[in-house]
């Protein structure tokens, strides 16, 4: 393992194989909260945050509780039952400590636990084979892509929602046209080749 | 609202086109977008979720009056998730192309918004019977959806129905259409399309409402 392959891992994570626009997940919220790029850009602090925190405990209790007793097959029920308690604990940790991040963060914490953003990140990392560093970078630069990915869409549906669209596209499929516009130009970094 | 019984029919009804889980509700989107690259992933992905659906919509109606209600959706995870693992290991055994094609979204059905809706609207209420079925309603109807999603892609993406040529020899594939970029224009134009029959039903019942 080496630099290059960490920055590798985490150019291809934000940029490449972006959790939105071609891995799909985490559309559920990207949907439904990016009208706004303020809240768009508080949802992104806080799945970046839990994500990189969930995939660094996950990939441990994969490594050294799952695998040793020989229970890979339940690695769903484990990650989906330590991610609802993990975000609880922050959740709890947050309001006690650093208050003004849980004002501002508050109530998107909740809605994590459902992102299949989360969960996908802790079976990727397992099934990618990363170790601890590589997971944490890679969830890392996925929440960051995702991240990026709904600020930019909030910034172009906030113009969108000023234009002048057919009866029937209003709302959620105009959303959708637009995301696939976007998608399009994300398409254009699939055939970059890193250097390392 | 009334307080009679809506017909088997009017529930069939209601769970492929009035409430559809996906073309109306819009749940469950991930899954919808990522897997319908062609008729038989979707297909495929459908009928898994709706397994897990009407089994899961089943256990936790027999056990609503047992588990308290603080920590319900603790419990309904914990139920669904149990439930997806016993189908994933069935599909790795059975079917191991369709796990190759699917493969991350078959464990992500435990974070599948339909499923955990379901549950908390339908089945913590309603008795065993009626919230199988309910189950089998909305798994059929996102079944539809995604089926039908699958299948326009497959057409305009690849030129084949399950495999099979069926446009016509000069016929140039679209390949944006199997791209994730046409997985957005698809369900987007699938979605309008929609609106736009409600909106025509509406005009047409506006008189009597």
């Amino acid at each position: 393992m080496t630099i290059g392959s960490l920055i590798g891992i985490l150019i291809t994570s934000i940029l490449i194989e972006n959790y939105i626009f071609s891995r799909f997940l985490g559309i559920c919220p990207f949907l439904g909260l990016s009208e706004k790029p303020s809240t768009a850009v508080g949802m992104g602090c806080a799945v970046t945050f839990v994500m990189t925190i969930s995939s660094a405990v996950t990939w441990l209790v994969y490594t050294f509780i799952l695998v040793p007793a020989g229970l890979e097959y339940l690695k769903t029920i484990a990650f989906i039952l330590i991610i609802a308690s993990l975000v609880q604990l922050i959740e709890m940790f947050l309001k006690k400590s650093v208050p003004s991040l849980y004002t501002a963060l508050g109530i998107y914490l909740p809605l994590i636990t459902t992102n299949c953003a989360i969960l996908g990140a802790a079976l990727l990392c397992i099934q990618n084979e990363y170790n601890l560093l590589e997971s944490i970078i890679f969830s890392f630069g996925s929440a960051v892509g995702w991240t990026m990915a709904i600020v930019i869409f909030a910034g172009v549906r906030a113009r969108v929602a000023f234009s002048e669209t057919p009866k029937c596209f209003k709302g959620t499929p105009i959303a959708l046209v637009t995301a696939c516009l976007i998608a399009m130009a994300f398409a254009g970094f699939q055939g970059v080749e890193l250097p390392f | 609202m009334t307080n009679n019984k809506p017909t088997l029919k009017a529930r069939l009804f209601e769970g492929l086109f009035d409430k559809n889980p996906i073309l109306v509700q819009l749940l469950g989107t991930c899954p919808t977008l990522a897997t319908t690259t062609s008729l038989q992933n979707g297909f495929g992905m459908g009928v898994s979720a709706m397994a897990v659906l009407i089994l899961s919509n089943l256990l936790i109606s027999l056990l609503r009056k047992f588990i308290p209600k603080q920590v319900r959706i603790a419990a309904y995870i914990v139920i669904i998730s149990g439930f997806v693992t016993a189908v994933e290991l069935l599909i790795k055994a059975y079917l191991p192309e369709l796990d190759k094609s699917l493969g991350l979204f078959i464990p992500l059905i435990v974070v599948n918004c339909i499923i955990l809706a379901r549950a908390e609207a339908y089945a913590s209420k309603n008795g065993p019977v009626d919230s199988m079925l309910d189950g089998l309603f909305m798994g059929l109807g996102f079944t539809f959806a995604l089926s039908l999603l699958g299948a326009i892609r497959e057409i305009l993406g690849a030129g084949t129905l399950l495999g099979f040529n069926v446009m016509w020899p000069s016929y140039k594939p679209m390949l944006i259409f199997v791209l994730p970029a046409g997985a957005f224009l698809t369900l987007g134009c699938l979605i309008a399309a929609v609106n736009a029959i409600q909106n025509y039903a509406k005009k047409k019942s506006g008189g009597k409402q």
